[in-house]
């Protein structure tokens, strides 16, 4: 099925909308240098194309409605549809950013609720719902840090970050205003005591680490690591797009945690709508209070709410207006429908089914690390590229099955990586078929690997040719 | 409450159920789920449930969530003047019906192309949009919001200039933009030196001038301005151009966009702005979508992701994130931003608003605003006692005074369901008496002519 661009349905006299007819007189003091000319190329096109082009276009994507979604890290779980469906309710859809506090009462009070929840999950006194993506959260946290630490007469030099972190981090630390020292993993993937002790000088703001990394193995020594670094005056961050491995079960400010941002799009069920939007929280320890965005939501004794601007050592606000609100709708929904035992039972399920995925697969796959992992598990190609398979063609080959690939070649500390996150949704029989696949593929890479090596061979377009995209790059449609 | 056995409450987002999980545990080869959590230490580990409430069922959540939407007071059953930033357009019905396809709404990032092409051709044909309507060169797949996008902006500027340390805003630029900016680079050793307007609520050009030194690296000025007034884009296009700084435009109120000369025709480098407009409402602020356009030359400084056209093995045309040695997941440290999640489902919107609307109507509609503004004006300026402060040119949004405190006017407005519009006073020092009215396609001519009646009221009531 070739598709059109909507540029190239274009008919001139198309019509998609009508408004109703001007009732003032039509103005006509503008002067014509302030007025353009007709925009040249626009589209014309009719309801009926704009429906039709869409609908299409959406035949090409694959979604977790319609089955496993393993990529790992990225937490590809359900998206409940009673999230959109409040998240629609005109009073919160309609409500303005600028309406002052007494107007939006219900606004402050769903904020200040979905605060205390975060706070109770963090086991922290305060958290900003400001930021609207992880690695927005990163840069608010970070900020945060180097504020706090210059405030006590030095914001220090350097973030630590292992090697098996997301790039998200080291370009928030760098964006913070910090350079990066990079923290080398031991023989499990994780970070030894040892090594961080050795790495913690007076330069040294904080350690920002992913909580299990994305190997889905616990830093086990994280009180320790807290301890090491409170000694110096300096703080612990933690990365937590894997909270989903282990929310309701511990929590980050009971390990020491300083920092902590969680992605609602990856834990709390928002859809990612095919990159976003998300929502990016961040809770912080009783010494970085005073450091948080401003304005923060607070009660007053009568019950009413109100958006406090006054914090003197705030960073400052990091975004315009109030963060992705109905983002933050959707979430709340999700937490009160699952409750305490449900946020718990999360992690258990999604830890169970990715033990259950590493079980079944480790006879067919290499894996590259034993520790024992939580919510994902990750494997690499290292059985197959004796006959010249690879982790790009298992997961193209994948498609061939039907299932969206895992992450691949990432964490960048495991060559040719298969990083698969199942997420609790899934039902053990839609596990089986996606253990059946791989165990398909590892057998086709033994017996006709050249099937492997040219997948996938079902999806609407083949392999591509991403080089010639980057080398004379076409970001536009012309006519 | 110590924690229940977890397979008794079964719940309705989580498939697998006890018999599951029993034949699970068999395959791993344990007994006990707990196992599986051995690796975090027990000292840390909760030996309670979360105190929060929950679970609830749809009923119990529609009930209580729809009792907070049910205190706010917004345009469900006011008329609203409210703008600065955020505005109510007409959002065509089938936007959010095609939103809600699964394909789109519960697809990831588009890093496999081969199974992603519904979203990746949707945003190269959302960078089309965005260079056509801007009369720039180059788009990328969105940033978060107007006032990231102007932070991004700004250090793109910087990485290109180098060696300069001054960046000069507007102080006509939207304030909380220009907060978040201030926030994004207090570590990176830059000055932001701020110039204010004249009598026609343009920027100052004389203090412009003044304050393009020799480091300064970029200017960016708003239009229509957050006084709603549009600015001299050719003017100071000219002044920043003799410093050698990089030209930022704001654009925060996006329909403008489908009537007003763009900033590309004007020699900007850089458009960056609020794409809410196009198609989502204004829900307390968020989500919403950045958008960014820039002349070609500065397309490898750009942040975020874009998407380019390709061919597949067999010469089939196709689309693929591309240009990636930009970003966070390749370059780390060196990334030109730390942006990863965007805001592609309200690209998305914005891509069908905009085809929806198409040539015509986007003209249109900012031909709509453009006249129901004029109108609101001059039957403003009937009343003797209010006041246009400003005598440049605007499109839909506009400031008025009055001899009263604005909160006051405000609120007696309220009290007849109108929303009147956004004190000004809490952006700007001395400007008490002013407040931002917004106009647009949506106002029927009756809404304009009670606006001015209660208007007129509540400045008689004041006068009593």
């Amino acid at each position: 099925m070739t598709t059109q661009l909507i540029f190239e349905h274009s008919k001139r006299g198309r019509r998609g909308y009508r408004l109703p007819a001007l009732d003032v007189p039509e103005a006509t003091e503008l002067p014509s240098s302030l007025m353009r000319d007709e925009i040249a190329d626009e589209v014309e096109v009719s309801e009926v194309d704009v429906i039709r082009h869409f609908t299409r276009l959406s035949k090409l994507n694959v979604s977790i409605d319609a089955g496993l979604y393993p990529l790992g890290s990225c937490t590809m779980k359900h998206n409940p549809r009673l999230n959109e469906e409040i998240a629609r309710t005109p009073g919160f859809a309609l409500s303005h950013p600028l309406q002052p506090d007494h107007q939006v009462q219900g606004n402050l009070a769903l904020l200040w609720h979905i605060e205390r929840t975060l706070m109770e999950i963090f086991g922290m006194p305060r958290v900003t719902l400001q930021p609207v993506a992880g690695a927005h959260g990163e840069l608010t946290g970070i900020l945060m840090v180097h504020k706090a630490l210059a405030k006590s007469g030095n914001a220090r030099k350097y973030i630590l970050i292992p090697d098996s972190a997301h790039g998200t981090n080291p370009a928030s630390a760098a964006f913070a205003g910090y350079e990066i020292r990079e923290l080398k993993s031991n023989s499990r993937g994780t970070v030894d005591v040892d090594t961080l002790a050795a790495a913690v000088t007076e330069d040294v703001a904080a350690l920002m680490i992913t909580v299990p990394n994305t190997l889905g193995v616990f830093e086990s020594d994280i009180k320790k690591f807290a301890g090491i670094l409170h000694d110096k005056g300096a703080y612990l961050y933690c990365d937590g797009a894997n909270l989903n491995s282990f929310v309701g079960i511990a929590r980050p400010g009971d390990m020491g945690i300083d920092v902590i941002h969680s992605n609602l799009h990856k834990t709390f069920s928002t859809p990612h709508g095919g990159g976003g939007p998300g929502a990016g929280p961040v809770g912080v320890s009783e010494k970085l209070v005073p450091f948080l965005p401003t304005p923060t939501v607070e009660q007053r004794e009568d019950g009413t709410y109100y958006l406090d601007h006054g914090h003197p050592d705030s960073i400052g606000r990091v975004r315009a207006f109030n963060g992705n609100f109905n983002v933050l709708v959707r979430a709340l929904t999700y937490m009160r429908s699952m409750g305490p035992d449900g946020l718990r039972r999360i992690a258990q399920i999604a830890v169970l089914n990715a033990n259950y995925i590493r079980a079944k697969l480790r006879g067919s796959y290499h894996l590259p690390y034993d520790a024992p992992s939580l919510h994902e598990v990750v494997f690499s190609d290292k059985l197959q590229t004796p006959k010249d398979v690879h982790t790009l063609d298992i997961a193209k080959r994948l498609m061939d099955y039907g299932f969206h690939p895992p992450t691949i070649y990432f964490p960048l500390i495991v060559a040719g990586a298969l990083m698969i996150e199942p997420t609790e949704s899934e039902p053990k029989e839609e596990l089986d078929a996606f253990c059946d696949a791989m165990i398909a593929i590892a057998k086709e890479c033994e017996e006709r690997p050249e099937l492997v090596r040219s997948a996938p061979h079902t999806t609407p377009v083949r392999r591509l040719d991403e080089a010639r995209a980057a080398r004379q790059p076409v970001l536009r449609w012309k006519r | 409450m110590s924690l229940p056995d977890p397979l008794t409450d079964q719940h309705r987002y989580i498939s697998n159920a006890s018999q599951d999980v029993g034949e699970m545990l068999e395959v791993i080869g344990i007994d006990d789920i707990d196992r599986l959590f051995e690796t975090i230490p027990a000292d840390v580990k909760l030996t309670e449930l979360l105190n929060i409430p929950g679970p609830w069922s749809e009923i119990e959540s529609r009930r209580w969530f729809r009792a907070l939407a049910a205190k706010n007071l917004t345009a469900v059953d006011h008329v609203s003047f409210l703008g600065g930033g955020a505005y109510l357009h007409y959002q065509p019905a089938c936007i959010d019906q095609l939103l809600l396809r699964a394909e789109f709404l519960t697809s990831y990032t588009p890093y496999q192309p081969e199974v992603s092409q519904g979203t990746l051709q949707s945003i190269f044909e959302y960078q089309t949009h965005q260079c056509l309507l801007t009369g720039l060169d180059v788009a990328n797949a969105s940033l978060y919001d107007g006032s990231t996008g102007l932070c991004e902006a700004v250090l793109l500027a910087e990485r290109v200039v180098r060696k300069r340390t001054k960046v000069v805003i507007a102080k006509s630029v939207h304030p909380q933009y220009t907060e978040t900016v201030r926030t994004y680079v207090q570590n990176l050793g830059y000055e932001i030196v701020e110039v204010g307007w004249t009598n026609d609520g343009r920027i100052d050009t004389e203090a412009l001038r003044a304050a393009c030194t020799n480091d300064v690296f970029a200017v960016a000025v708003q239009s229509p301005n957050f006084l709603g007034v549009i600015e001299d884009y050719d003017a100071i296009a000219q002044i920043a151009d003799a410093a050698g700084a990089v030209k930022i435009a704001v654009i925060a109120e996006a329909t403008s966009l489908g009537i007003l000369t763009p900033p590309g025709a004007h020699g900007f480098d850089i458009a960056v702005g609020e794409g809410q407009a196009w198609g989502v409402p204004t829900q307390y602020g968020g989500p919403f979508v950045g958008f960014m356009v820039v002349k070609d030359a500065l397309k490898r400084h750009m942040p975020g992701r874009l998407v380019g056209e390709t061919v597949d093995v067999d010469g089939k045309r196709a689309y693929v994130l591309t240009l990636a040695t930009r970003e966070q997941h390749i370059r780390r440290g060196k990334a030109t931003s730390n942006i990863c999640t965007n805001e592609a489902l309200i690209a998305l919107a914005a891509n069908m608003y905009l085809s929806l609307m198409g040539k015509e109507g986007l003209r249109e509609v900012g031909q709509q605003c453009l006249s129901k503004a004029a109108y609101l004006r001059s039957e403003l300026q009937k009343i003797g006692s209010v006041i246009l402060p400003f005598s440049g040119p605007v499109y839909n949004e506009f400031v008025v005074r009055t001899p009263f405190p604005a909160a006051e006017i405000l609120a007696d407005l309220e009290h007849h369901k109108i929303l009147g519009g956004i004190p000004l006073g809490q952006f700007y020092e001395g400007h008490d008496d002013e407040f931002l009215v917004a106009v647009t396609e949506l106002h029927t001519r009756e809404n304009l002519d009670q606006f001015v009646a209660a208007l007129t009221a509540a400045i008689s009531r004041e006068r009593r």
